[in-house]
């Protein structure tokens, strides 16, 4: 910041410079905690089609809402400040509003940075989350029942969720079934639960999804 | 009571001038300020869809537009943007430079509405105290955004930043938000005279290196009728960028890349010292005054 008009001599130079430095440092990191702690919260958080992977999602997403925007059903908003997104991201609340897994993709073909795929071939290509049926305890074709609303009103019919027979308690039942390799995680199933929290839920996939392998914890070699 | 409404530092412009020369390119400011948001919510509101997105990124019948602080802090975080996107930056940044980098804070940013009537209310309500901040605050602020955004890879300042938010209450909603811009209204209205725009905010600093060779610029074309009135300092959300031009023997064009091109002075000035001008025009006025010599001036001095 010297100009060449005032006499700075080394010691105030390297002064000036240590000053700035540190107190870009000081802003820049307080600023990182911020956002670190911030985007936490947004595992939860479910994206458009086609959204590039968290973490380079949020470097890519300039926040303009042109996917929003460009939702013919308004499944899409941009968090606010203290919603689960980080704020000013595009987000879905399939409970509220499932995503209709338009064939054109409007939402991805909108965007103009990137972070939603702007080329994505199919929406049955998305990945947005994975249904998960969380609630087994409350599922009525765990009760024994033939409720399966959750199959039938799968728009990928017959493969992204089936019902498989089983048992339970001594009785025979129809278990839905998500299939990973089919689910969009498009959330017309968590929609359309009958129960009062939905049983079927869809979670962002790292956290509705086991890997295959061994858990390293515990064991030796 | 518009007696009363009237900002004291447009007084004496009123009585020379009459209502409208004093409050001319305030009007227009205001005017412009609600038209580009007022394009942004015409879809959402109305449903006619002129422009797509927001102040983020937009989309005009098939030109993007982005913001370049926004896509270059996601660049400083590791990601490069998608071609409509960089294209749209370009487009932004080279209208702003024309322009006046600053134009964006007086003649788009809605934060500057809420600054702007802080400031004003100072003014009305005789609240004078002012904490003295550095105005390379700013400065440092922007860097530490780069520097966040790099080691957070996110585009950091959008986790706060009041002048997105404030965008996105009218286009799409500000939830919690508001307690933001109610912090940045305060801390204007009490803490220090014109705080935010002024002295912190990096979005103003980002177009303040960006205005650094703008083509529009305010001159002091007539600075031998000044009377010392003071009207252009108090007005001036960035005074130090007058006296150069105004005081100074040199070049009469406000060179600073912090001036706002907001027209505060020429509304304000009772005796018509300023008007806008060109960098490439002064020639015609100032017989072989260097423009380039006198760069530096602006940033030299002190308000």
């Amino acid at each position: 910041m010297a100009s060449e008009k005032r006499k700075v001599n080394r010691r105030t130079a390297i002064q000036e410079v240590a000053r700035g430095v540190g107190a870009v440092a000081l802003g820049g990191f307080t600023l990182a905690a911020l956002v670190k702690g911030a985007s936490r919260a947004d595992a939860r958080a479910l994206r458009p089609p086609g959204a590039l992977p968290e973490d380079d999602f949020l470097a890519t997403c300039v926040r303009c809402g042109l996917c929003v925007q460009a939702c013919p059903y308004g499944t899409l908003s941009l968090a606010e400040w203290g919603q689960e997104a980080a704020v000013g991201t595009p987000y879905y609340t399939p409970r509220q509003t499932p995503c209709y897994m338009c064939r054109d993709v409007p939402c991805a073909r909108a965007c103009p940075t990137g972070a939603l795929d702007r080329d994505i071939p199919s929406i049955t290509d998305a990945r947005m989350g994975l249904a998960v049926l969380v609630g087994h305890e409350d599922c009525l074709n765990y009760k024994g029942m033939n409720c399966s609303i959750c199959v039938r009103v799968c728009p990928i019919r017959g493969k992204a969720i089936t019902l498989e027979p089983g048992e339970w308690k001594g009785r025979k039942i129809k278990i839905p079934t998500v299939h990973s390799e089919y689910c969009t995680g498009c959330g017309t199933c968590e929609k359309h639960c009958v129960t009062g929290h939905a049983s079927i839920r869809v979670l962002p996939r790292d956290l509705g999804k086991g890997g295959a392998g061994r858990n390293p914890a515990g064991r030796k070699g | 009571m518009i007696g009363w409404l009237i900002s004291d530092n447009r007084r004496l412009s009123v009585a020379e001038r009459g209502l409208w020369r004093s409050h001319k390119f305030w009007l227009l400011r205001r005017i412009s300020q609600v038209s580009v948001l007022g394009l942004f919510v015409l879809g959402p509101w109305f449903g006619i869809w002129i422009v797509r997105g927001n102040f983020g990124a937009s989309d005009i019948f098939g030109l993007h537009l982005a913001d370049p602080y926004v896509v270059l802090q996601g660049i400083a975080g590791g990601a490069w943007p998608a071609w409509p996107a960089l294209t749209g930056a370009l487009i932004v940044a080279a209208a702003y430079f024309l322009l006046g980098g600053r134009v964006y804070c007086a003649w788009v940013c809605p934060v500057n509405v809420v600054t702007d009537t802080a400031y004003w209310l100072r003014e009305k309500t005789g609240l004078t105290r002012d904490r003295k901040l550095d105005r390379r605050a700013r400065l440092m602020i922007l860097a530490a955004t780069f520097v966040a955004s790099a080691v957070t890879g996110t585009v950091a300042w959008e986790f706060v930043n009041p002048v997105s938010l404030l965008q996105r209450a009218f286009i799409s909603g500000i939830g919690f938000g508001w307690v933001i811009i109610l912090a940045v209204f305060l801390v204007d209205l009490f803490v220090a005279r014109r705080a935010w725009c002024s002295h912190l905010c990096p979005v103003g600093a980002f177009w303040s290196i960006i205005g650094r060779g703008s083509v529009v610029r305010v001159s002091a074309k007539r600075r031998e009728a000044c009377t010392d009135c003071g009207a252009c300092f108090n007005i001036c959300p960035e005074p130090h960028v007058i006296t150069p031009a105004l005081k100074g023997t040199g070049t009469r064009l406000i060179l600073s890349g912090d001036c706002q091109n907001c027209g505060g002075c020429i509304d304000a000035c009772p005796v018509s010292v300023f008007e806008f001008s060109s960098r490439l025009s002064e020639g015609e006025w100032v017989g072989g005054a260097s423009v380039t010599g006198q760069k530096r001036d602006g940033v030299g001095s002190s308000a």
